[in-house]
């Protein structure tokens, strides 16, 4: 129960940061990926599940606003979630190398997905240009952010992961 | 043995690969239903425009202030030496103005006679703040933080400093999202103000940051339209009223079929820094 509430709150001021603050701070019109970097992270931290169900609830905040089709954003962020879910068996809290690598994969994937779907398919072909001026910046720029925020949310993992076994103690 | 079955004394959970296969279909009708009815935009705006507009507005306006302090710092070295030669330019400008003063009469004129300048009063109009620009780097669109209690409806026109913005494709109860029509998706329907010729403006990512946008099918057979044109949007236009500034031609080249031409213009909007706009309450009476 608490977990899901940390988690909602997590995603909605991720959400807002990115679309106010982050949007005003942004360079050459180019913001970080935050709701990617939750996603990812949660993926490899909690697991499959964990990372499929932020992910799913990071992409209908965009959808709602920002998109197109209600269920698009969701699509994509949920697999990447999954995705990340997978590296579980591979985390440890003390490397950084492992998340920064993932979460950088994870933006890149997810921006090539955008392009060829709602781009290529739109008969835009100057990849280079979009692949120079889109998704290069945000991938360097996310990973810079990631640097910054990735202790923040360890630190919430750690604590929240504190806090279950001390009930599962109590509960034996 | 299934694995969603249910052991005595255990939390009933789904396994991951289900979750995620129910997850994709449940995203897939979502997508579907959307395309073809309008079902979610009512409930689903307004429970989210509930729990993330208040929050957005606030620390939007933190956002610009950070921005626009740090936009002074690095200003007031090149304000101190610009002040100089301003004060040069001052003498020249007041020289020029003089000059400008005749034009005015001129300008004037032209204006009564495409009665432009009354059509734009004549609308009512609702001044709103943007709160939120598209989490994406993909496309151009924002929230501005008024919706349909203020009145919003869909498709009402947004304009900025004079010229057009774009337009309001989604409405929820305190805030509707704007497209503007740099959108890579967005085409409006435009004339070239002096020659009445038709041409489409059609929004385009890779020119976004250059701050221009491309024009096609412009139909000019006697070659009268040039370089710093106005143009405006059209009579023919089913989203938008006719007669809102969009821009000034800044190139234009013949297409290979000899027929139309193409080219590029600056729209008089600077699409980085629209903080406020001004919603015209009235769409366009289409004969259905």
């Amino acid at each position: 129960m608490r977990r899901n509430i940390v988690f909602t709150l997590m995603v909605i001021v991720c959400f807002i940061l990115q679309s106010t603050l982050f949007k005003s701070l942004s360079f050459g019109g180019i913001s970080p990926n935050l709701l990617i970097i939750v996603t990812s992270a949660f993926g490899f931290m909690r697991g499959k599940k964990a990372g499929l169900s932020i992910g799913f609830f990071c992409g209908l905040l965009q959808d709602i606003f920002f998109g197109q089709a209600i269920g698009f954003y969701a699509l994509i962020y949920m697999y990447i979630g999954f995705t990340n879910g997978i590296f579980n068996r591979f985390f440890y809290q003390e490397d950084i190398r492992m998340p920064l690598a993932l979460i950088s994969i994870s933006d890149l994937a997810y921006s090539m997905i955008c392009y060829v779907l709602l781009f290529l398919l739109n008969a835009k072909f100057n990849f280079g240009y979009y692949f120079k001026h889109i998704i290069m910046p945000e991938v360097v720029y996310t990973i810079l952010i990631t640097i910054i925020i990735y202790p923040v949310i360890l630190l919430i993992h750690k604590s929240l992961e504190k806090k279950e076994k001390r009930s599962e103690k109590k509960f034996v | 043995m299934s694995p969603v079955v249910r052991k005595r004394g255990e939390k009933f959970t789904i396994p991951s690969k289900y979750l995620l296969l129910i997850l994709t279909i449940v995203c897939c009708i979502l997508m579907v239903v959307t395309f073809s009815t309008n079902l979610f935009s009512t409930s689903l705006n307004s429970v989210a425009g509930f729990v993330v507009v208040p929050f957005q507005e606030g620390i939007s306006s933190v956002g610009t202030w950070i921005s626009a302090r740090s936009d002074e710092l690095g200003q007031i070295k090149t304000v101190l030496e610009t002040n100089q030669t301003l004060q040069a330019k001052v003498d020249a400008l007041t020289i020029e103005n003089t000059q400008l003063q005749q034009e005015k009469y001129e300008l004037n004129t032209l204006r009564n006679l495409y009665k432009l300048d009354e059509e734009y009063s004549e609308y009512k109009k609702t001044g709103a703040r943007v709160i939120a620009r598209d989490s994406g780097n993909w496309y151009h669109s924002f929230t501005i933080d008024k919706g349909s209690d203020d009145g919003i409806l869909l498709d009402y026109n947004v304009i900025a400093s004079g010229g057009l913005v774009g337009r309001v494709t989604e409405v929820g109860s305190n805030w509707s999202k704007v497209t503007s029509i740099i959108d890579d998706n967005a085409n409006v329907s435009a004339m070239v103000l002096a020659t009445s010729d038709n041409m489409i403006v059609s929004g385009d990512l890779q020119l976004m940051e250059e701050g221009s946008i491309r024009f096609q099918q412009l139909v000019d057979s006697a070659d009268k339209v040039v370089v710093g044109d106005k143009v405006v949007t059209s009579m023919i236009s089913d989203k938008y009223l006719p007669g809102i500034l969009i821009g000034y031609i800044s190139s234009i080249d013949k297409d290979a079929n000899n027929l139309t031409k193409s080219g590029y213009l600056t729209p008089i909007v600077d699409f980085e820094h629209i903080d406020e706009v001004l919603v015209i309450m009235q769409t366009k009476e289409v004969g259905q």
